[in-house]
């Protein structure tokens, strides 16, 4: 736990204060909170139904807040569309892991890649030397992530053929294809099998130590306790508690929470 | 025979055209675009009225296509939003709207009277050798483009291991070829108009065909086909889900409104009820059937929908077991038979990917 005293108090990288959620009457997140230090690895947990996947649409704006302010990088980020927040450097996956069938897994890879010439319709008339430049770039970029994850035998495959673990993994090599300061990442470990658990958490380490900041979801508490340097519990829409995993694990209030009274 | 041979290449070049357009919004974007024949209704109409008005044919067509992407944009904007199926329901609204203002407003279109007497591409050109020349000249380049194109795509199956196949699809495909370019060759020499018509089809769907291969394997062309996929993933991944859908629905929509040109050139007389909502399932036929998300199926699909067409129109009545009114229904039976055959043991159509079907979502 060292790392989290070099991490100064004032480089907050994403803050969310007063969140607001309702669909009908059920308030899903209600006056919710959360930091993210800049280079942390900060766990967010909390039982069934408390709201976390909201709150993770809510901060990437794939479902717009009732209520409440966003800052990514010292820039208020409620009102941009969610496509405008991903080029910011700021990514999120999915609960269940989704990736494009029909396209193979170089392509779902190569699609991340931000600022590409040849996504404006004119540039792919009138650049074509700059796009096939690019493509040769990225492509090799790609091939480097998809190495380091253990891929690289299922390039030219079609994702859709991937099984469920191999399909997490595509998803958060496609997060670090965008070049992000900040991964969301929903729920990493679960449907994947012990050894690859222990795979995916390496990963994460190793990406974090390249000074990728990420913000995890999860139920499986070894894995959320040995990665994360702060974590923060929600029931039922709010703020439970956050602190350190230790604080957190000798918490009254948590385990009361998890386990009912 | 070649009159014939030629009316049946220029109606296949343009429903390919048409179908293409179809194809790049739902094949390689996943937009249900259930009133295709409305952009194509804008294109007609609007070519043959400028050029009514003495505006040039070219500037005509450029003008008629434009506007009916500006109709994409129209319906775009309102519905791309919504989910697919509400794009739907009010892409066949507009379709029909469109249909009953060109028979309504008879200050515009003359209403059922229909427009009649509009100038003709190449219509009063009167080659002299050396034109026919070179028109046939085009015509030969357009021809080993098409078996250069043949050869490419079969010899990748060849290579797969398949012989049987490729060897069929090489003797039917070569056939139909020189077929046409004999056919076109004799009519360019004795020149008329369609003539003249039938290249123009072939020199549009050659352009139309390449650009659209060089957009869909493009960067752009990547990101339509992801939201076809999944279309939150290209949204988590920062790329702006909508104005690239809006893109598509208009280019396809341009398109088709290119298609409607030719369609009422070789209408020569442009009523409204040439514009019923068969001509968008006629399209759908046409893409289903050669595989969506598949140029190359998109035309192939044409020139089967009207090999079908022609073959049943005269094959079938000298077997005279039915009368000509039941004929009629009796041939549209056998397509939507063909189709749901088609369905059930190749659902991805003739040159779609079959590997791409046995997918887990």
């Amino acid at each position: 736990m060292q790392e989290q005293q070099i991490i100064s108090t004032e480089n907050i990288l994403l803050s969310a204060q007063g969140l607001h959620k309702s669909f009908g009457g059920l308030k899903a997140v209600n006056n919710a909170k959360i930091e993210v230090k800049k280079g942390s690895i900060t766990g967010l947990i909390g039982p069934n139904g408390a709201g976390k996947t909201t709150l993770f649409n809510l901060l990437s704006n794939f479902i717009k807040s009732d209520k409440g302010e966003i800052i990514f990088d010292g820039q208020p980020i409620n009102n941009l569309p969610s496509h405008k927040i991903a080029n910011l450097g700021f990514v999120r996956t999915f609960q269940v892991a989704r990736v494009l069938s029909r396209l193979s897994v170089l392509e779902n890879m190569l699609l991340a890649s931000q600022q590409q010439t040849g996504e404006n319709f004119l540039n792919v008339w009138f650049q074509r030397k700059q796009i096939r430049k690019e493509e040769l770039e990225n492509r090799d970029k790609a091939m480097a992530i998809l190495e380091s994850v253990g891929l690289i035998k299922k390039v030219n495959d079609y994702a859709g053929g991937l099984s469920g673990g191999q399909r997490k993994l595509l998803e958060m090599g496609r997060a670090l294809m965008t070049n992000p300061q900040l991964i969301l990442l929903d729920e990493p470990a679960a449907g994947v099998n012990p050894t690859l658990i222990g795979e995916i958490c390496e990963h994460i380490l190793n990406w974090n130590k390249q000074g990728i900041t990420f913000l995890i979801i999860e139920h499986n508490m070894d894995v959320i306790m040995s990665l994360s340097h702060h974590v923060w519990v929600l029931a039922e829409g709010t703020n439970l508690a956050d602190g350190t995993p230790e604080q957190i694990q000798s918490n009254s209030q948590v385990l009361e929470a998890y386990l009912g009274e | 025979m070649v009159g014939y041979i030629v009316f049946l290449t220029i109606s296949a070049g343009l429903y390919a055209i048409f179908g293409l357009g179809l194809n790049l919004q739902w094949g390689f974007t996943g937009l249900i675009n259930f009133g295709h024949v409305a952009f194509m209704t804008v294109g007609a109409y609007t070519t043959v009225l400028l050029t009514n008005q003495g505006v040039p044919v070219i500037l005509a067509v450029l003008i008629g296509a434009i506007l009916a992407s500006l109709l994409g944009l129209l319906i775009g904007t309102s519905t791309l939003r919504l989910r697919e199926d509400y794009l739907a329901i009010v892409t066949i609204g507009v379709s029909e709207l469109l249909r009953l203002i060109a028979l309504n407003e008879e200050w515009l279109t003359k209403g059922a009277f229909g427009v009649q007497g509009f100038p003709l591409p190449l219509g009063k050109f009167d080659p002299n050798f050396f034109g026919k020349f070179i028109m046939i000249a085009i015509l030969t380049i357009i021809a080993i483009f098409t078996a250069y194109k043949l050869w490419i795509g079969l010899s990748k199956i060849w290579r797969k291991g398949n012989r049987i196949g490729p060897l069929i699809w090489a003797v039917i495909s070569g056939i139909i070829l020189l077929l046409v370019y004999i056919c076109g060759v004799i009519a360019l020499n004795d020149y008329n108009y369609k003539a003249g018509l039938m290249l123009l089809v072939l020199v549009t769907l050659a352009l139309v065909y390449s650009g659209l291969e060089i957009l869909v394997n493009s960067p752009w062309g990547r990101i339509l086909k992801a939201i076809r996929e999944d279309e939150e993933i290209p949204r988590a991944l920062g790329k702006n889900v909508f104005w690239y859908k809006l893109q598509s629905f208009m280019l396809g929509g341009g398109i088709a409104g290119v298609a409607g040109s030719f369609y009422a050139w070789q209408l020569t007389t442009v009523y409204p009820s040439n514009f019923e909502p068969l001509l968008t399932f006629n399209a759908w036929t046409i893409v289903v059937l050669g595989g969506a998300g598949s140029n190359q199926g998109t035309i192939l699909g044409a020139i089967i929908f009207w090999g079908y067409d022609s073959l049943t129109r005269f094959v079938l009545p000298q077997l005279g077991i039915l009368d000509n009114a039941r004929l009629g229904a009796f041939r549209v039976m056998i397509i939507g038979l063909i189709l749901i055959v088609l369905m059930i043991w190749r659902p991805q159509g003739i040159l779609g990917n079959k590997d791409e079907l046995t997918l887990g979502k």
